[in-house]
């Protein structure tokens, strides 16, 4: 599943790429399959949207390749590139209809009219603007604007397509429904998606694959599951969803974290650096004692819904996040004294 | 609040037309001043019986609007250039736009006639190279008239559409090239239609000034470019008719009120 093997739609090699002093991209791999829907994750300066920009072709590499169907394209321009991408600011011709928007790119290919007329008004339909044709830009709401900008680039009917942030610009409520409408065009296109986002929850919850970004290189790629579950370095796991990542010493077949107190069991290699533990891994389990316990002070807490996020304060100065499961009872309250406990098995070691 | 703007509407505009209007309906006179007030249509009529005026003020228009598309044509790259620029360079280019716009006019047209008569620089250029045995009449010419006008109000095409340009978001180029698009199309079918409305003020800013632009005609146009400018001044300073003068600005001002008040339209729109 990580490596995309000979069928990869685009390949990245070596993609360097420094702005001045900065270095963005530092020796880049990645492979991109047809039909998958990628997910560049990572903070901002991680390279992510420059990667996306020299994709496209508006940026050129300092060094590496990009193949598209083993061809290199870093020296054609974005214009002959049959890639299309869906900007973040949508980058809407303010001058220009919906449906002329639309046609844009059909009109540049030379499509016929009468042929294009066809394709715009499917490609409106897809995303559920039909009647809204004669409208400007300025007229339409941020949501119905990001339609048209993915009408726009799905009219052209790339293979591979582009979103820089395509939920970014969308309140709460909309980015859900978005999102499932963004997976069902990616399947009913075939197309291969790739999204550039610093929102980890929304790169896991849309993308077959995630490649965790971070300086300029990629941290790790795998499945959504894989890269949550089991992080490869104490970025990963900081960068997805908050996990506890504790420093400390390996020792016997154990993890030893001096600043937080505790001792770790479980499968962890002799040359690991951390580990990692999940607050949703983590329950209250009083009288429990010895390695993968540890006693605190609840010094906040933060009510979610179906759980409540606690806050422990460790003999140390670390801190350790637990979620509470509302099932499993009231809380405890501010300045209770708590011991939880973990199995082995939740346990992840981080060599790097 | 908006007294201030009325006080400086009345005396620095209304007043003065107002002026224009009283002497344009008074009869001229050899006294001083050259005019007896009256109301009185002889300078209107005279305007309307000599197609002399007629011609200077539709030659006027036709120099202003080769001017102001000049104008336009030499903007966009500068602006293009300077808005692409990166920001340190940019303030410097524009400093350099601006920097003839501080000298002196009357110098400005002085160095073009230095550059352009017929012992100047470029014929003697053009006569060491062989190219020509005899200087080129450049100057006094229609085009010599151009050059000047375009150099002197080209500061006023090139700062709006540089502003226009400033705020126009680059994925919309870029969105264009991902379509297809090649840089040229790009030009015409986004760059040029949404900076629209900043080319008809940049064309409106010079057109205003070079449709009554006197010094440049006189000094590097052909003689007998008898522009309305230059007619204003010899009825004014030349033949003392003022209410003639009067009435021929009033009519130039009336005139030049149908752009302005189409590019309104054109921007309420936009």
């Amino acid at each position: 599943m990580t490596g995309a093997g000979p069928a990869a739609l685009l390949r990245a090699r070596g993609i360097t790429k420094a702005f001045g002093a900065v270095v963005a991209l530092d020796a880049l791999d990645l492979d991109i399959a047809p039909g998958e829907f990628f997910a560049l994750l990572g903070g901002s300066g991680s390279g992510k949207s420059t990667l996306l920009r020299i994709i496209a072709g508006f940026e050129a590499p300092d060094a590496g390749r990009v193949l598209l169907d083993g061809a290199d394209i870093v020296a054609t321009p974005p214009w002959a590139r049959p890639i299309n991408m869906m900007f973040q600011s949508y980058a809407l011709f303010p001058h220009l209809s919906v449906a002329d928007n639309v046609a844009y790119g059909l009109r540049r290919g030379g499509v016929a009219k009468a042929e294009a007329a066809r394709r715009v008004a499917d490609a409106l339909a897809m995303v559920g603007l039909a009647g809204l044709d004669r409208r400007r830009p300025h007229q339409l709401s941020g949501g119905q604007q990001q339609r048209v900008a993915l009408a726009r680039s799905l009219v052209m009917r790339p293979r591979l397509l582009l979103l820089d942030e395509p939920l970014g610009a969308l309140d709460a409520g909309l980015r859900e429904r978005t999102g499932f409408e963004l997976r069902a065009l990616q399947r009913q296109t075939g197309a291969a998606f790739v999204m550039v986002t610093h929102d980890q929850e929304e790169a896991l919850a849309l993308a077959d694959r995630v490649a965790v970004l971070d300086g300029g290189r990629v941290a790790q790629v795998g499945s959504p599951r894989a890269i949550y579950e089991r992080p490869a370095s104490r970025f990963v796991a900081r960068f997805l969803g908050a996990a506890n990542v504790f420093e400390g010493r390996a020792m016997g077949g154990g993890f030893d974290s001096a600043v937080a107190g505790i001792t770790f069991a479980g499968a962890i290699g002799g040359d690991s650096l951390a580990v990692a533990i999940r607050p949703e891994r983590i329950r209250i389990a009083p009288g429990a004692s010895g390695a993968n316990s540890a006693t605190g002070i609840v010094e906040d807490t933060a009510f979610r819904g179906d759980d409540t996020l606690l806050v422990l304060r460790l003999s140390g100065a670390a801190t350790l996040r637990v979620l509470h499961a509302e099932q499993d009872g009231a809380p405890p309250a501010r300045g209770d004294t708590v011991t939880v406990g973990w199995d082995a098995a939740d346990v992840v070691a981080l060599a790097s | 609040m908006l007294a201030p703007v009325w006080a400086w509407l009345l005396v620095l505009v209304a007043a003065p037309a107002a002026a224009l209007v009283v002497i344009a309906l008074a009869e001229a006179d050899s006294g001083i001043p050259p005019f007896r007030l009256a109301l009185s249509p002889t300078g209107f009529a005279t305007l309307v019986e000599d197609a002399y005026y007629l011609d200077a003020v539709l030659t006027a228009l036709r120099v202003a609007v080769t001017t102001s598309a000049c104008c336009l044509l030499v903007a966009y790259p500068m602006a293009i250039g300077i808005a692409r620029a990166a920001p340190r360079r940019r303030v410097l280019l524009l400093v350099l736009l601006m920097l003839p716009f501080w000298t002196g006019f009357l110098l400005r047209v002085g160095a073009w006639i230095g550059l352009l008569r017929d012992e100047g620089w470029i014929n003697r250029l053009l006569m060491a190279a062989g190219i020509t045995d005899a200087p080129l009449p450049l100057l006094y010419s229609e085009g010599a008239m151009l050059v000047g006008m375009v150099h002197a109000y080209l500061p006023f095409a090139v700062l709006p559409l540089f502003a226009a340009l400033l705020r126009l978001d680059p994925a919309l180029g870029e969105a264009a090239a991902d379509l297809g698009a090649r840089p040229a199309t790009i030009f015409f079918t986004v760059t040029l239609p949404v900076t629209a409305p900043d080319a008809a003020a940049g064309f409106l800013l010079v057109f205003i000034p070079a449709a009554g632009e006197f010094v440049i005609p006189e000094l590097m146009g052909p003689p007998e470019a008898q522009l309305v400018g230059r007619v204003l001044w010899q009825e004014f300073f030349q033949n003392r008719d003022w209410p003639v003068a009067a009435a021929l600005a009033v009519a130039l001002l009336a005139l030049l009120l149908v752009p302005i008040r189409l590019f309104q339209r054109l921007g309420a729109r936009a």
